[in-house]
C-alpha cells in the first residue's frame, strides 16, 4: 500500500517565481494495483513521481510505502522500496559497464553491497535466464558494454533491472516515449507482463491516453497539481480516448475561462 | 642508453605506477579530475622519510604514508561534496595546502635518507645488484596494489564506485551512496599515490617538497599512454595498462634525454612531458581519422 496524504509541493517558496507543482495531494494505491498517470505539461506529473521515488521532498504532507514513512528519506534511502525506469534509456543503466554488470548492480539495489565478486556463475545463471525472457538474444551478449545496445533494447535491460529483485513500487516514467513506435510497443507488452506476473504495485506516468486506458487498472488525471479524474473498475472500461480528450478540453476551457474573468 | 639507465628507467615507472592507478581511479572510475596528487605525493615521501628518520619501522611508515594521503583524499572529497566546491578546485585547493603541510612535516624542503635503513635494506646484498633489487622488489608491491585495486573494483562495492562515476543518477536509484564513494575513491586513490612517494623518497634516498610538480601529468601520461596501447577491455586490462603505460612513459623520457640526436638536457623534462602527452592523447584520435 502506498499513501500520499495531503502533498503540497511548492518550488522557489518566498521568491516571485515561487510555483505550486502539486496542490494537496491524497493518494492511496492498494498493494498490487497498476495506476496509469496522465496530465498535459506542467500537470505536476514529473514532480508526483519525484515525490514517490524521493528526489523531491513535499513542502508539506506524508508520504508512506508500505508500513514505512519515506517522507523524509531522500533517493538513496528508499531505493529498497521503489524501482525504477526513467523516460531516458541511458540514464537508467551505466553505459560503460557491461550487461551483467549492471545487473549485478540492480541485483543489489538498496542492499549493502559488500567485497564479494559482483559476477560469479551462480548470478550470470539468473541473469541468463531473466535476459532470456525478453528474447531479443541478449542473453549471449552479457559481456557486452551496456553502450552497444540500442534505446530499446537498454529499455528492456532496465526493465530487467528494475525487477530483478523486490520492491514495494515500480515506478515508470514515460519509459516508451524516447523508443520508435515497434519498440514502444515491444517495452510496453513486457512491462504489462512483468507486473502481471510478479503482481507490482505500479505507477506509470504517460502521455500517451492509449496506454493510460489499455494498461493497469486504474488512470488518474493530473491538471495543475490537483487529481482532477480517478478512475478504475467499471468505469474505467466504458472510458474511451475520446472522453479523456473531451475532459481535457473541459478542464483546460475552465482555467481558460478563470483567466479571462481575471482579465475582464 | 645503458643498462643501469634502463632499470632506473623502469625503477621509476613502477614507483609511478601508484600513482597511474590512483589517477585511474580518481579520473576513469569516479570521474573526478584529481589534482590533490601534486601534493599527496610529496607528502607520503615526506612522512615515510621523517618516521624513517625517527626510527619507525619503514613498513609501518608507508602504510602511515598511505594513511596521510588517504586524509588528504578526503578532505578534497569533503570540499566538493560538503560544500559543493567543484572538484578541480577543490583539489588545487588542496594541493596548495599540502605544499605548507609538506614543509611543516619535514621542518625543512629537503630531508635525506642516506644510510637509514628501508623497506629496500634487508633485500640488497643477495647476489642481485642495488639496481635490479630495487624495480624487482617494487614490481611485486605493484603486483599487490594492482590485484587489490582489481579485485574491489570487481565486487559488489566497486560496481558501487564504478556506478557512481558513470551515471550517479542511476546509482542513488539503486541506493549507492554516492557522496561515501565519492569519499572512499578519493581516500583509495590519493593513499596510492602517497605510497607511491614513500617509495620515491625511500629508492631515491630523499623527500624534496617540490617532487611533487607535474604528478598529475604523469599519472594521466601514464593511464592514457595505457588506454592507447591495450585500449578498453575491462578494468584489469586497464590497470595493467596503467602499469605498463608509466614504465614505457620512463624509457620515453630516458631515450629522449639521453638521445645526443635531439640535444635535449635534464631541464627539457617538463616540455618533453607535455609533448608526449599531448602525442598520447592525439594518436587514438588520428587513428579514428578524426
Amino acid at each position: 500500500m502506498i499513501s500520499l496524504k495531503d502533498i503540497d509541493v511548492v518550488f522557489g517558496k518566498g521568491t516571485p517565481l515561487e510555483k505550486k507543482a502539486l496542490n494537496g495531494i491524497n493518494l492511496e494505491i492498494e498493494e498490487g494495483s497498476f495506476v496509469t498517470v496522465i496530465g498535459s505539461n506542467g500537470a505536476g506529473k514529473s514532480t508526483l513521481l519525484g515525490v514517490l521515488a524521493g528526489d523531491i521532498t513535499p513542502t508539506t504532507g506524508t508520504v508512506t510505502i508500505g508500513t514505512t514513512d519515506v517522507t523524509r528519506k531522500p533517493t538513496v534511502r528508499r531505493a529498497e522500496l521503489v524501482a525504477r525506469v526513467f523516460q531516458d534509456p541511458l540514464a537508467g543503466s551505466c553505459g560503460t559497464l557491461t550487461i551483467e554488470e549492471n545487473l549485478a548492480l540492480a541485483e543489489r539495489r538498496g542492499k549493502r553491497r559488500g567485497l564479494t565478486m559482483a559476477l560469479n556463475a551462480k548470478r550470470r545463471e539468473l541473469f541468463r535466464e531473466r535476459i532470456a525472457e525478453l528474447n531479443l538474444g541478449l542473453e549471449n551478449r552479457l559481456g557486452d558494454r551496456m553502450d552497444m545496445l540500442s534505446g530499446g533494447q537498454r529499455q528492456a535491460v532496465s526493465l530487467v533491472m528494475a525487477t530483478l529483485t523486490g520492491s514495494q513500487m515500480l515506478l515508470l516514467d514515460e519509459h516508451t516515449a524516447a523508443l520508435d513506435p515497434g519498440m514502444a510497443e515491444f517495452v510496453m507488452n513486457l512491462t504489462d507482463r512483468f507486473v502481471a506476473e510478479r503482481k507490482l504495485t505500479t505507477m506509470m506516468v504517460t502521455h500517451s491516453m492509449r496506454q493510460a486506458l489499455d494498461f493497469g487498472h486504474r488512470t488518474i488525471m493530473l491538471h495543475a497539481g490537483e487529481i482532477v479524474l480517478d478512475v478504475s473498475g467499471d468505469e474505467r472500461k466504458g472510458l474511451q480516448i475520446e472522453d479523456l480528450i473531451q475532459m481535457f478540453r473541459q478542464i483546460r476551457g475552465q482555467t481558460l475561462d478563470d483567466d479571462e474573468l481575471l482579465i475582464g | 642508453m645503458s643498462q643501469i639507465a634502463l632499470w632506473g628507467a623502469v625503477e621509476l615507472g613502477l614507483v609511478y605506477a601508484f600513482v597511474a592507478i590512483g589517477v585511474y581511479l580518481a579520473f576513469r572510475v569516479l570521474d573526478f579530475p584529481d589534482l590533490t596528487v601534486d601534493g599527496s605525493f610529496p607528502l607520503g615521501a615526506a612522512v615515510a622519510a621523517v618516521l624513517i628518520i625517527a626510527g619507525v619501522n619503514p613498513w609501518l611508515a608507508a602504510l602511515c604514508a598511505m594513511a596521510a594521503g588517504a586524509v588528504a583524499g578526503l578532505v578534497t572529497a569533503l570540499l566538493n561534496v560538503r560544500f559543493k566546491i567543484l572538484h578541480l578546485l577543490a583539489s588545487i585547493l588542496t594541493m596548495i595546502a599540502l605544499f605548507s603541510v609538506n614543509l611543516r612535516v619535514m621542518g625543512r624542503p629537503n630531508v635525506a635518507l642516506i644510510n637509514a635503513d628501508t623497506m629496500l635494506s634487508p633485500f640488497y646484498g643477495h647476489g642481485l645488484r642495488d639496481f635490479m633489487v630495487r624495480p624487482i622488489f617494487i614490481a611485486v608491491l605493484v603486483a599487490i596494489a594492482l590485484f587489490l585495486v582489481w579485485r574491489f573494483l570487481e565486487s559488489d562495492s566497486g560496481l558501487a564506485m564504478r556506478a557512481t562515476g558513470a551515471n550517479p543518477k542511476m546509482a542513488r536509484a539503486q541506493g549507492v551512496d554516492t557522496s561515501r564513494q565519492i569519499y572512499l575513491g578519493m581516500a583509495m586513490s590519493n593513499a596510492l599515490v602517497a605510497l607511491g612517494g614513500a617509495l620515491f623518497a625511500q629508492t631515491n634516498g630523499f623527500a624534496d617538497v617540490t617532487s611533487g610538480v607535474g604528478t598529475i601529468v604523469v599519472g594521466l601520461a601514464a593511464v592514457i599512454i595505457g588506454e592507447t596501447l591495450l585500449g578498453a577491455r575491462g578494468i584489469l586490462i586497464a590497470l595493467i595498462g596503467c602499469v605498463i603505460g608509466s614504465i614505457l612513459y620512463r624509457i620515453a623520457i630516458q631515450l629522449a634525454l639521453s638521445s645526443d640526436v635531439l640535444g635535449l638536457q635534464a631541464s627539457d623534462l617538463n616540455l618533453v612531458t607535455a609533448v608526449l602527452v599531448t602525442f598520447a592523447l592525439v594518436l587514438p584520435r588520428l587513428r579514428r581519422g578524426g
